[in-house]
């Protein structure tokens, strides 16, 4: 065994290459989120120094074969659509996990649980599909044209609620039973113990699935593109159809060449450093150790 | 767990709480009511397999499928040995707190966010025109391996670090190196954790629509090479029920393979796993 290859005490340098292409490994994983960035950099370059940043909020309308490359009615699109999903998904999800672990029986705990994550599995092609078939149609019946701003945030809604929803539950279920059990020792009803005790401790865990949640609503791509109608405007209610800016990317990559190319990837580099905002945010949350303690 | 009084306060909130959760499961209900209804009785072994007439109103999903297959099949291929690698790296030559394991933690956890739309204009720039792979497959499947990677890594080095570390002891004072270590006695060991890695992964590739869209292409052939173009399932539901008047039926009964198929993914994963913890909770 002193001789073979696999001892401690052998001078073969199989070790030393093994350990070198594992790190070569982890530096190629590492540098992936670089080369992600300075390639899409790289494409939107001639926008940021031939068209000029400001362009891209005074020009009058996006027509990008006519040079004409105003985002911001897109902006508001991306914006509305993802914030009022947040608005919506946050007491949903909220109240859905705190149904799953404090007022549900056990076996329909388990099945609600169960459904929550088939929820979150679903992908977001489908839950497009299920929009354009079903929400699209029963929204114009009540008020056309049908693809509409309500129809993209009520499918956003449907997508992010699962997202926060498992994070809240799970770091609800965290929270220490002392801290419960001496909230009940003390009189206080259950939803006072929910409300004063549990929330208050889980805080930072629900807020890093709201983060995450928003992330995913501002970063969906095809459930809102199939569903909210795609006009470029500035929506004046919540019938008007939108565009977001991933619908545009989506939409207008196939035939985009040139300006009107790099104009598409600005426009994702936008989006990418908004999104990384709340995703670096919500990383930071989670590094915290959830128990600050009840202040 | 906890008792409810029977004032007014109490009971209402009771109802919302309730209402709430209800508010939830109806839309799931009806969007799995809505898929198996309608699709449930378009599917067939016919239709698995008979190729794409007149846009995919008629015929099937086969190449469709196989396509699908590729794609998913290259982006595992890629992403496997890197992930391992990557993850073993991390958790047995560099203690947690070092600069560069929190370095590429730091950078697979943002990169682990960042929308599937933007790997898509990555893969197209990277991929498709500076390596000049064109519409293909291979591009498809390369920009699938770089959005599964953090999920695989993480996973992959948990699994690693669960561990005990008596069995890094014993094998050192075996004499054993450290290559030979890994090979025989950690790598066996975290086979379970590898598995429920590549399994989320593999469901998170065939979930996606967005990166594949300026990547692998929309042609509904039967590939006969990596090089050529594929249409994942996810971008066929997207086509019939957009661009194809009277797409919807055959949409329907690919959305229902591809969820049924995504569903079996996470079942078989969270058996593994379960499976799992509860052989290592057992005293030995």
């Amino acid at each position: 065994m002193t001789l073979s290859s696999n001892n401690i005490s052998s001078h073969s340098k199989t070790d030393l290459y093994f350990s070198w292409s594992l790190r070569g490994c982890s530096i190629l994983a590492g540098s992936l989120l670089l080369l992600v960035i300075s390639f899409i950099l790289h494409e939107a370059w001639p926008a940021l120094t031939q068209i000029g940043l400001t362009r891209f909020f005074t020009d009058n309308g996006w027509f990008p074969t006519e040079a004409s490359y105003e985002l911001t009615p897109i902006f508001w699109g991306t914006i509305l659509s993802a914030g009022g999903s947040i608005i919506l998904a946050t007491p949903l999800g909220m109240l859905s996990a705190i149904f799953c672990h404090f007022y549900a029986p056990p076996l329909l705990a388990r099945w609600y649980r169960r459904m929550i994550e088939l929820l979150a599995g679903i992908p977001s092609v489908v839950y497009g599909f299920w929009g354009l078939v079903v929400l699209v149609p029963l929204i114009s019946s009540w008020h056309p044209p049908g693809p509409s701003l309500l129809a993209g945030v009520l499918t956003l809604t449907l997508m992010i609620t699962p997202t926060i929803m498992l994070i809240t539950h799970s770091s609800i279920s965290q929270v220490p039973t002392t801290y419960i059990h001496s909230a009940v020792a003390l009189g206080l009803n259950r939803w006072a113990v929910i409300w004063r005790i549990v929330l208050p401790a889980s805080r930072i865990g629900i807020l890093t699935g709201i983060f995450l949640g928003l992330a995913r609503a501002l970063g969906e791509t095809l459930a809102i593109l199939m569903v909210s109608g795609n006009v470029v405007q500035y929506p004046s209610h919540v019938f008007d159809p939108i565009r977001t800016l991933t619908a545009n990317i989506a939409l207008e990559m196939a035939f985009a060449l040139d300006h009107h190319r790099a104009a598409l990837f600005m426009s994702g580099l936008f989006l990418m450093s908004l999104v990384l905002c709340f995703v670096i945010v919500a990383e930071a949350l989670r590094r915290k150790t959830t128990y600050a303690g009840v202040k | 767990m906890l008792a409810s009084s029977k004032t007014i306060g109490e009971k209402s909130t009771t109802l919302l709480v309730w209402t709430a959760a209800t508010f939830i499961a109806i839309p799931f209900c009806w969007l799995v009511g809505d898929l198996l209804w309608h699709g449930w009785h378009h599917l067939s072994l016919n239709f698995v397999l008979a190729v794409p007439q007149n846009a995919g109103r008629e015929g099937g999903i086969g190449p469709i499928l196989v396509s699908t297959g590729l794609i998913v099949g290259v982006c595992m291929a890629v992403a496997l040995p890197i992930g391992v690698g990557a993850a073993l790296f991390l958790s047995e030559y560099t203690p947690h707190d070092q600069v560069s394991g929190r370095l590429v933690r730091g950078s697979l956890d943002v990169l682990a966010g960042v929308p599937s739309i933007i790997f898509g204009l990555f893969g197209n720039a990277f991929f498709c025109q500076t390596l000049e792979l064109g519409f293909s497959i291979l591009s498809g499947g390369l920009t699938l391996a770089c959005m599964v990677l953090p999920i695989l890594i993480r996973t992959v080095e948990e699994s690693f670090r669960a561990i005990a570390r008596d069995q890094r002891l014993s094998a050192a004072a075996l004499g054993l190196s450290k290559k030979c270590s890994i090979q025989y006695i950690l790598l066996p060991a975290a086979i379970p954790g590898i598995l429920v890695g590549s399994i989320l992964g593999l469901g998170r590739a065939m979930a996606e629509t967005a990166a594949l869209i300026f990547t692998s292409g929309y042609v509904d052939r039967m590939p006969t090479s990596l090089l050529d173009s594929g249409r994942a399932l996810s971008i066929h539901i997207y086509d019939l029920a957009m661009n194809v008047a009277g797409g919807n039926p055959n949409a329907y009964a690919t959305a229902l393979v591809l969820v049924g198929l995504l569903m079996m993914i996470n079942l078989i994963a969270s058996r593994i796993a379960e499976q799992w913890t509860t052989k290592n909770q057992l005293p030995t």
